[in-house]
């Protein structure tokens, strides 16, 4: 047992854990490999991890570095998350509902729906704007009512 | 700095020492400097185990409302999409149709929930992220094996969201079927999130036990002591916000998305899914409600639903022809029924025509057990369905004529559509030319 820990690095309910979960995704992957789009899935699959880790998480990231970079030590208060918030309710939105934001999709939506494909980006700017509008007001508000009260110390 | 040192979780490397030793000996060049770039003093065990327990309440509840909807197909009846599943795929049964909000339930929770989830699975994968570019990857067999698991579990879970969020929004950018695609990925998704579970359970029930940081505002904001996941940065940077600030912003992504998306649901809502297909009715007027499917696409012709339409029954070699008027001359009933669509969105109408156990009476069997429904249309995965016995003899069972008071439009199944309780939408078969009942 003890031999087991050292060799594998968990005890051996670990190991048979996985062995199922890998069973699982092998038998999977045998029964789907060979079809005209088994490619494409394991494409998607993998490519989601890449888009998410590799692109989406960096490109956050980064973009929130150089907003604090810019706003981190702007005001009292400060106006950092008043721009962050809305910002990424934005994003969040936009990554949901693309395919109407940008109108993809072409004749399938029609089929569907009976109706033309808008293109629904005009909506997503009036959301975000109500987004960026109400946290400016707030970060106006908080201002103000900070303003009022010199005395706080500042945080 | 921590009062206590953090167990080394490199020190009792597991055999073969050397090669797990040498891993970590080799630093590719850049993992120091990134080692150094998190700076987030929220990041730790707390802040990912909230997200976890969030996700392990409502992930169950996404995954069987899928594997119900499944089952809704009727795998019975050779139905359910994919239909070959092998030994993989729960306990089947003949889907109720009481009560009738039954699939809007369930498949609109499916949808809902796995939209609102998007924030969530982020907020969790933004908190231990770091952990992705760890190094060395792995210190042990079990690490290496437990790593591989947890890319079954990240791409499952995006790529179920990802197909869910395209398909129910008709943009079928994958090229590849959806049904085998979604079935499959839940099921790798699935196995892996039970190995993730089990695994991490205790460490997060631990976390949560200990003291928390729900009401710690931002001043008072400190990373956690180091954690032998390594999750705490090691060189925190000060906090721009607070935790609980962190937990109410990725909740208000959930509740604004679930705001944006319950309109496919509630009539009454219907214009505040502002973004989705379905926040948008067709037309003024008792037909203006959503369309799933138009009859341009399905190819039916005003020709074939002109005055020489027949509604064909058969039973056996006992075969009935009725037209319109005729149908219309039979008794009729009323029912206020939900129609639910597998993609999640929902409308209650008040439906009006010939109860489905009336039409079996005209031409024999007392008590059928199925009755396969086809459609005019001549292509398509729902030109024909099948239907069990329940469904059949349910009272608000109907061969639907008129709906809200005036005759269906073509685009909602003239001259005559299925309507049954609880039954998913792609089975309320439209534009019926023959109904065939065994018994
Ligand atoms: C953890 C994530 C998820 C799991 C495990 C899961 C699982 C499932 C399963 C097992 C089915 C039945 C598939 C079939 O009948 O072949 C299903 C159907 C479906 N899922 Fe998901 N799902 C997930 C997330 C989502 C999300 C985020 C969405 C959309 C926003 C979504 C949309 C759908 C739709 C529209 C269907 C019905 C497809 C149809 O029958 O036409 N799913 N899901």
């Amino acid at each position: 047992m003890a031999r087991f820990r050292r060799a594998y690095g968990a005890a051996p309910w670990h190991l048979l854990l996985l062995a199922g979960c890998f069973a699982v995704t092998g038998w999977i992957a045998l029964r789907l490999a060979g079809g005209a789009s088994a490619g494409r899935m394991l494409l998607w699959f993998l490519g989601a991890v890449i888009a998410h880790d590799l692109v989406l998480f960096p490109v956050y990231a980064s973009l929130d570095r150089v907003l604090r970079g810019a706003l981190g030590r702007g005001g009292v208060p400060s106006p950092l998350n008043h721009v962050r918030v809305p910002a990424l309710g934005a994003g969040l939105l936009f990554l949901v509902y693309l395919p109407g934001i940008l109108g993809l999709g072409d004749g399938t939506y029609l089929a569907a729906t009976g109706l033309e494909p808008r293109v629904l980006l005009g909506r997503w700017l009036a959301v975000s704007g109500v987004l960026f509008g109400v946290s400016a007001l707030l970060y106006a508000a908080r201002r103000l009512a900070h303003r009022r009260r010199p005395s706080r110390p500042a945080g | 700095m921590p009062a206590s040192p953090p167990p080394p979780d490199d020190a009792p490397s597991a055999a073969p020492a050397a090669l797990w030793a040498g891993l970590a000996r080799h630093r590719p060049p850049g993992v120091d400097a990134v080692d150094r770039a998190w700076r987030s003093p929220v990041r730790g065990p707390w802040l990912t185990s909230v997200f976890g327990a969030v996700l392990l309440a409502t992930l169950p509840l996404v995954i069987v409302t899928g594997l119900l909807d499944w089952i809704a197909y009727g795998p019975r009846l050779g139905q359910a999409l994919p239909r070959d599943v092998g030994w993989l795929h729960p306990p089947v049964f003949d889907w109720p149709t009481r009560p009738a909000w039954l699939f809007r339930v369930t498949q609109g929770l499916h949808v809902t929930l796995g939209i609102m989830l998007v924030p969530v699975v982020l907020g969790k994968l933004w908190s231990v992220v770091p952990k992705l570019f760890d190094w060395p990857p792995a210190r042990s067999a079990a690490q290496l094996l437990e790593r591989l698991s947890l890319l079954l579990l990240v791409g499952g879970i995006l790529f179920q969201t990802a197909t869910g969020l395209l398909n129910i929004q008709y943009a079928y950018l994958f090229g590849f079927d959806f049904y085998t695609a979604h079935w499959y990925g839940a099921w790798i998704f699935t196995a892996a999130l039970v190995v993730h579970v089990v695994i991490k359970l205790p460490r997060m029930v631990t976390a949560l036990r200990g003291p928390g940081f729900a009401r710690t505002p931002l001043e008072r904001t400190r990373p956690e002591p180091a954690d032998p996941d390594g999750l705490v940065a090691r060189r925190p940077g000060p906090a721009t916000m607070s935790r609980r600030g962190v937990l109410a912003l990725v909740g208000g992504g959930a509740l604004l998305l679930a705001a944006l998306t319950v309109g496919q649901s509630v009539d009454a809502l219907r214009r505040t899914a502002l973004l989705l297909p379905r926040g948008r009715r067709i037309g003024d007027g008792p037909t203006g409600f959503p369309v799933n499917r138009s009859a341009a696409a399905a190819g039916v012709t005003p020709e074939q639903t002109g005055p020489g339409w027949r509604l064909t029954l058969r039973a056996g070699d006992r075969t009935v022809a009725l037209d319109r008027a005729r149908l219309l001359a039979l008794a009729q009933h009323t029912a206020v029924l939900p129609v639910a669509c597998v993609e999640g969105w929902s409308t209650t109408q008040t439906w009006t025509g010939v109860r489905l156990r009336d039409l079996a009476d005209l031409v024999g069997p007392v008590d059928p057990t199925t009755a396969r429904v086809r459609s005019l249309e001549r292509a398509g995965l729902f030109r024909e369905a099948v239907l069990h016995g329940g469904q059949v003899t349910d009272p608000d069972a109907l061969l639907a004529l008129r709906v809200n008071g005036v005759d269906l439009s073509l685009d909602h199944g003239y001259p005559a559509r299925i309507i049954v309780p609880a039954l998913p939408g792609v089975h309320c078969t439209k534009w019926v030319a023959e109904i065939a009942f065994d018994g």
